[in-house]
């Protein structure tokens, strides 16, 4: 189950105690755990934001905003208390890393959440792991366990004076939930509808304290960042994109898995070397880089790096390492389809442009591809996406929008091809739905 | 209403760990349903007056998410992902062999009570497509045969 895989080219950070029991805290122990903590534990908190600042570890989660930056936002002085919340609501399609993390180094992500705590002086961490990931849970109550048994947690960590409380959170399955402020209504106990910004959690988050939020991959980092030091870590990378991530490679493969490679690396070697190339003798149709809510590249716009700056100049987005490799015998009029049912699905239904914009979208995609498609409805499928762009309470209806408004753009022949009643060239059927047509 | 000591232990330990009762509310409920099959009535009300919260705002959260039902499933819950790396790996098939093997439709139920069914979307197993899980347990790198021959295995398990 969650097979490892390996490359030569990898360059293992996060992923360089997978397969080796680290799990147990003896052996995390022993593979220099728990070190950058005490490490962090001697100096100030400015100097720890500082570090992080000057490695360039960016958001694994998909914005890809500065760590460092992110926690100098907290205000020094709180009459509430602040807090850490560690995101592992793992569940953009395509992304599957955040699991490894969980089962191979699960003190990693404790680790890195002290180190968080210190860095913005907050004495209780929150990790949030999605209700999917059930052994997961079970791996990381274990390890907070042995964490509270050996005194660094709890009351003052490793003789410092410090006391931090870590707890372990479940969810109980809603992609949604993977926003930051739904995620911080979920931890109370409520329906997972996110909040209106300003204020950001930095200020006002969890009951009202001030809370950092970051990803699973990008607190598992911080401990490296500590303990190898800012330049190195920044040095693995790019310019502004520090280290390495873990990819996520799925799909037309050959040897699909999770691959850490170094932030800025080719997109086009990651799939024709890392991963094998595609299968079946096929030909390669598009990537999408970072998860289903990025735009999809085309077979002749992947040569480039992959780091957050660079995939943007391409038009899509690094996002969350989910890199989903699509060949050419793929309808993407179905693909398209399949993408919106998931964010239909997943929509919250607080906000009328993503309720009615997704299901809109699901109604004339599904119908388009069982063959009553008309011709206006391409632009409608694009009008509808991008009138929900920007325009929705929370990032989902744009993270529907993009790739349906690039598989519009860029492969609309395949669109024209189902028209006027004609099978699906791929030969794709989907059972008879009667839908209604867009009227605007 | 009767609870295991485990649930008990650790619904008791989790109070200790957030500022307001409340929070408690989603881990709890899928604990709850792991050991009653189901988030029927008396459990709504149960977590309720445990949480000083009304039925229906504990109502309103179940409703919410996915994994959470208020009527019963098969023992034996088979959710197969059909998001698009599994999608691209023959994810349909095997939710259609599941479909044809089991004889019922997506959230459907066996008459015996054993198993149901369920599209769902990605479960993160991605990078090992197509997969499903059976209640938390994950199946991957699947084919048709494999999932017949799994389905098999779970079905004499049952029977035991």
């Amino acid at each position: 189950m969650a097979d490892l895989v390996s490359h030569p080219e990898e360059v293992k950070v996060v992923s360089r105690r997978f397969g080796q029991g680290a799990a147990r805290i003896e052996r995390y122990l022993e593979l220099d755990g728990y070190k950058a903590v005490q490490k962090a534990l001697a100096m100030k908190p400015d100097e720890i934001i500082n570090e992080v600042k000057a490695s360039n570890l960016r958001g694994r989660g998909g914005a890809g905003f500065s760590a460092g930056l992110k926690w100098s936002f907290v205000p020094k002085q709180s009459p509430k208390p602040k807090y850490i919340l560690c995101n592992g609501d793992e569940s953009e399609p395509g992304t599957c890393k955040d699991r490894l993390i969980f089962q191979h180094d699960p003190h990693s992500v404790i680790e890195g959440v002290m180190i968080a705590a210190l860095a913005v002086q907050a004495h209780t961490g929150f990790i949030y792991i999605r209700g999917e990931y059930r052994y997961l849970s079970e791996i990381m109550q274990k390890a907070l366990a042995e964490a509270y048994a050996r005194g660094f947690l709890g009351k003052n960590i490793f003789g410092s004076g410090y006391d931090l409380d870590i707890h372990w959170h479940g969810g109980a399955g809603a992609y949604e939930v993977g926003e930051e402020s739904a995620l911080m209504e979920s931890l109370e106990g409520k329906r997972g509808v996110p909040r209106i910004r300003p204020p950001f959690p930095a200020v006002i988050g969890l009951w009202g304290g001030p809370t950092v939020i970051n990803n699973a991959e990008t607190l598992a980092s911080v401990p490296h960042v500590i303990l190898g030091g800012a330049q190195w870590y920044a040095d693995l990378g790019t310019p502004k994109n520090g280290g390495t991530r873990l990819f996520c490679i799925s799909g037309s493969v050959n040897k699909p898995g999770v691959y850490e490679l170094p932030l800025g690396y080719n997109l086009k070697k990651m799939i024709y070397d890392v991963a094998g190339g595609i299968w079946q003798g096929r030909k390669l149709k598009g990537v999408i880089p970072g998860g289903s809510s990025t735009p999809i590249l085309t077979a002749d716009e992947i040569d480039i790096g992959m780091d957050f700056d660079q995939v943007g100049k391409a038009g899509s987005m690094l996002g969350s390492g989910g890199v989903v490799v699509v060949d050419d015998a793929t309808c993407m009029v179905k693909f398209a389809q399949r993408i919106i049912k998931f964010y239909q699905h997943e929509s919250c239904g607080w906000c009328i442009p993503c309720r009615e914009g997704t299901d809109w979208l699901r109604k004339t995609l599904t119908r388009f591809h069982n063959g009553g498609g008309l011709r206006k409805d391409i632009d409608n499928i694009y009008y509808l996406a991008e009138n929900m762009l920007g325009r929705t309470f929370c990032p989902l209806g744009d993270a529907a929008a993009m790739p349906i408004m690039a598989i519009v753009k860029k492969f609309r022949n395949e669109f024209e091809d189902h028209l006027e009643g004609r099978p699906c060239p791929f030969g794709e059927t989907n059972r008879i739905e009667e839908l209604p047509v867009f009227q605007h | 209403m009767k609870l295991s000591e485990q649930f008990e232990t650790r619904f008791a330990e989790m109070l200790t760990h957030y500022p307001t009762k409340r929070s408690v509310l989603v881990p709890t409920l899928l604990y709850m349903q792991d050991e009653l099959g189901c988030l029927g009535d008396e459990a709504i009300a149960e977590i309720a007056q445990r949480l000083d919260l009304t039925e229906l705002e504990v109502r309103n959260v179940i409703s919410y998410y996915s994994m959470l039902t208020t009527r019963p499933r098969g023992k034996y819950n088979v959710q197969v992902c059909t998001n698009v790396s599994c999608l691209l790996r023959g994810g349909e098939e095997i939710l259609h062999t599941c479909k044809r093997k089991l004889g019922i439709d997506h959230k459907g139920t066996t008459p015996d009570g054993m198993f149901s069914l369920e599209e769902v979307e990605c479960i993160g197993a991605c990078s090992w497509a197509p997969a499903m899980q059976v209640n938390y347990d994950f199946h991957e790198n699947l084919t048709p045969e494999s999932v017949e021959r799994l389905l098999d295995d779970y079905k004499k398990k049952g029977s035991q």
